[in-house]
C-alpha cells in the first residue's frame, strides 16, 4: 500500500455512502495514509497457525419462538423525516 | 459541603431521612450553578426526573424501595432513554426520541434511580477527549484547560463535579477508564457478556460495555450489581445477576502482576511513581508483586483500531435518514445520492474517517491484511492474558499514559489521540474487566491506576480497587 490517493479516497467514500468535500478528500487521502502505515506494525507479529478471533468467546444462535411482541407503532413512525400515511417515504430504488 | 454518596442517598431515602424530591433538586441546583462551565450535560431532564422522585416518595409508604432508591444518575447519550432525546453527540441523531429504554436503564429504573440527564460523549464514542461531540466540548472539572478524558468525558466529569451522585458510561477501548483517570473518579469496564448491550447504540459491537462512574469504590459496585445480568435481548450477555458490593478489604496472599510493557517509553514519570507507589502499598499489606512481560500488547493498539473501525462501518451503515435522523432536504431524488448527502451533513469528521477506515480494512484484497490479520493479533493478545491469569489474581498498570492533556492538544494529530488508548484497548480485545481507580495527582490532574482480572472477577478488581482507597482515601484536589 503506498499511499491513498484522491481517487481511493472517493471509491472508499462512495462504497461507504458519505458524500465528501474537496477539502475533506485532501485531509482524509493524508490522514488515511498515516494511520495505514501505522497498522503495518502488525506485519510484525508472526500469526502463522493463528485462527482469528471474531469474538472474545464461542458464540452460536440463540432461538426464540416467533412471537409477535407489544410496541408503539405510532411512537416509531413519528421518528422518521418524511411519510406519507403510514408509511416512510424512501427515493427510489430500482 | 461534603458530597453524599449514592450509598447514603439511597439509604437515607429508605428510612425517610433523605426527601428523593429534595435530593434531586439540590442536584440541578449545582448543574445550573457549574454546568455552564464544565458542559457535561447535552440534555437535562428536570421534568420527568422531578416526577420520578415523586414516585419514590409514594413508594416509601408502601416500603417498596430498590436499592438505588432516590439516588440521582446521569447516563451517556449514546445509551436509548424511552421520551429522552439521545443523540450520541451527533448531528445525525440530533431530535431522535426512542421508544424504549436500554435493558441498563431499565434495570436502574426498576432500582429507583432518578436519571438526571445525558451527558456529552465523542461522537457515536469515537475519540479520547470528548472533543469530538457534534455539539461542544466537555471540561475537565479539576482543570478546565484539560480535556476530561473520552469518550464519557461528560459522565465522569459530572460526577467529579457532584452534578450527578453516579453515572452510566460506555467503554468501546477505554471510554469509562481514560475519563474516570482523568477526573479523578473510579470507572468499571465490565466483562464482555455481563451487562447487556440492548439500547447501547453500537459503535464496535464485539469490544464495548456499559459499565459505572462513580465517587468511590461502593457505588461503583452497587451500580454494577443493578445492571449486571443476561438479557434476552441482547444474547451476547451471559452475566450472572451477582451483589459486588459485598468487598473485602484485603491483599493478603494477593497475586499482583506488572506488565512492563505499560510502564513503557511515553508513560510520565509522575504517572509510574504514583502507580508503583500505590503497588507497593498493596505488597505492604500482603500482596505478592511480579513483573511481567506481555509482549503482544505492543501490538494492541493496531489491532483495536483495525477492528473497531471495520465494526463502525458496519454499524453505522444503519444511518440511512430515512426510518430516523436527519435527512438532506436538497431533493436528491436516488438512494445513493440521498443517503450519501444525509451522511454528508450528519457525520462528524473523526466518524468519517473511521468509517472510510473500517470501509478500507473490510474491502477486497485488503481484508487478510488488515481485518484478519488484526483478528489473529487480538486471538494471540486473548491466550496472553489468559496465561496471565493462571498465575496473577489482577493485572496493575497505569489506565493513561499521562494525566490529562490540554484541550485542542490533539485534535488536529489524529495518531497521537488514538495512542493515549494504548493501556485501556487490550482489556477490551480480551473482553475481560478492568477498572480505573485515583492514585495520586500531578500538578493538580489526577493520576488513574488500572487493574484488570480474568474474565467475570470483577469481585477480585473491586476488592483491590477497595483496599487501595481505604489506604489512598477517594481522590481530593
Amino acid at each position: 500500500m503506498k499511499g491513498i490517493s484522491r481517487e481511493d479516497v472517493r471509491h472508499l467514500a462512495w462504497l461507504a455512502k458519505i458524500e465528501l468535500s474537496a477539502q475533506e478528500e485532501e485531509t482524509l487521502s493524508k490522514q488515511m495514509a498515516e494511520i495505514l502505515n501505522y497498522f503495518k506494525v502488525l506485519d510484525k507479529v508472526d500469526t502463522k497457525n493463528i485462527e482469528p478471533a471474531y469474538h472474545v468467546r464461542e458464540i452460536k444462535n440463540v432461538f426464540r419462538p416467533d412471537e409477535p411482541r407489544k410496541a408503539n407503532a405510532d411512537e416509531i413512525l413519528k421518528l422518521a423525516p418524511t411519510k406519507k400515511g403510514r408509511y416512510v417515504k424512501a427515493p427510489k430504488i430500482v | 459541603m461534603k458530597m453524599q454518596s449514592a450509598w447514603e442517598i439511597a439509604e437515607g431515602v429508605r428510612k425517610g431521612s433523605i426527601s428523593a424530591v429534595e435530593i434531586v433538586e439540590e442536584f440541578f441546583e449545582r448543574i445550573e450553578r457549574h454546568d455552564k462551565e464544565i458542559r457535561a450535560f447535552i440534555t437535562v431532564s428536570k421534568d420527568s426526573a422531578i416526577q420520578q422522585a415523586k414516585e419514590i416518595e409514594k413508594k416509601r409508604r408502601e416500603k417498596k424501595l430498590g436499592r438505588l432508591a432516590g439516588v440521582p444518575i446521569a447516563v451517556k447519550d449514546n445509551i436509548c432513554t424511552r421520551g429522552i432525546e439521545t443523540t450520541c453527540a451527533s448531528k445525525i441523531l440530533k431530535g431522535y426520541i426512542p421508544p424504549y429504554d436500554a435493558t441498563a436503564v431499565r434495570m436502574l429504573k426498576e432500582e429507583g434511580a432518578v436519571i438526571i440527564g445525558k451527558t456529552n460523549l465523542d461522537e457515536f464514542g469515537m475519540g479520547s477527549s470528548t472533543e469530538f461531540s457534534a455539539f461542544f466540548a466537555t471540561k475537565n472539572p479539576r482543570n478546565l484547560n484539560h480535556v476530561p478524558g473520552g469518550s464519557s468525558g461528560g459522565s465522569a466529569a459530572a460526577v467529579a463535579k457532584g452534578l450527578s451522585a453516579v453515572a452510566l458510561g460506555t467503554d468501546t477501548g477505554g471510554s469509562i477508564r481514560c475519563p474516570s483517570a482523568f477526573c479523578g473518579v473510579v470507572g468499571v469496564k465490565p466483562t464482555y457478556g455481563l451487562v447487556s448491550r440492548y439500547g447501547l447504540i453500537a459503535y464496535a459491537n464485539t469490544l464495548e460495555q456499559i459499565g459505572p462512574i462513580a465517587n468511590n469504590v461502593i457505588d461503583a459496585a452497587l451500580l454494577l450489581s443493578c445492571i449486571a445480568g443476561h438479557d434476552p435481548h441482547d444474547s451476547t450477555s451471559i452475566g450472572e445477576n451477582k451483589d459486588y458490593t459485598k468487598l473485602n478489604s484485603s491483599a493478603k496472599k494477593l497475586k499482583i502482576g506488572v506488565p512492563k510493557q505499560y510502564f513503557e517509553e511515553g508513560t510520565q514519570k509522575a504517572v509510574s511513581d504514583a502507580v508503583w507507589r500505590a503497588i507497593k502499598k498493596l505488597e505492604g499489606e500482603g500482596a505478592e508483586v511480579e513483573e511481567i512481560d506481555l509482549k503482544s500488547v505492543g501490538y494492541a493498539l493496531a489491532s483495536y483500531y483495525i477492528i473497531a473501525m471495520s465494526e463502525a462501518s458496519s454499524n453505522l451503515a444503519r444511518y440511512d435518514g430515512l426510518r430516523y435522523g436527519f435527512q438532506d432536504s436538497s431533493g436528491a431524488r436516488d438512494w445513493s445520492t440521498l443517503f450519501s448527502k444525509d451522511r454528508k451533513a450528519g457525520f462528524g469528521f473523526e466518524v468519517k474517517k473511521r468509517i472510510m477506515l473500517g470501509t478500507f480494512a473490510l474491502s477486497a484484497g485488503y481484508f487478510d491484511a488488515y481485518y484478519l490479520k488484526a483478528q489473529k493479533v487480538r486471538n494471540l493478545i486473548i491466550q496472553e492474558f489468559q496465561r496471565a491469569f493462571k498465575k496473577f489474581d489482577v493485572l496493575i498498570g497505569p489506565t493513561m499514559p499521562t494525566t490529562a492533556f490540554k484541550l485542542g492538544e490533539k485534535t488536529v494529530d489524529p495518531l497521537a489521540m488514538y495512542m493515549s488508548d494504548c493501556d485501556t484497548v487490550p482489556a477490551n480485545l480480551a473482553g475481560i474487566p478492568a477498572a480505573s481507580i485515583p492514585c495520586g495527582s500531578s500538578n493538580g490532574l489526577p493520576i488513574g491506576l488500572q487493574i484488570m482480572a480474568a474474565p467475570f472477577e470483577e469481585g477480585k478488581i473491586l476488592n483491590v480497587a477497595k483496599t487501595l482507597e481505604d489506604i489512598l482515601g477517594v481522590y481530593a484536589e
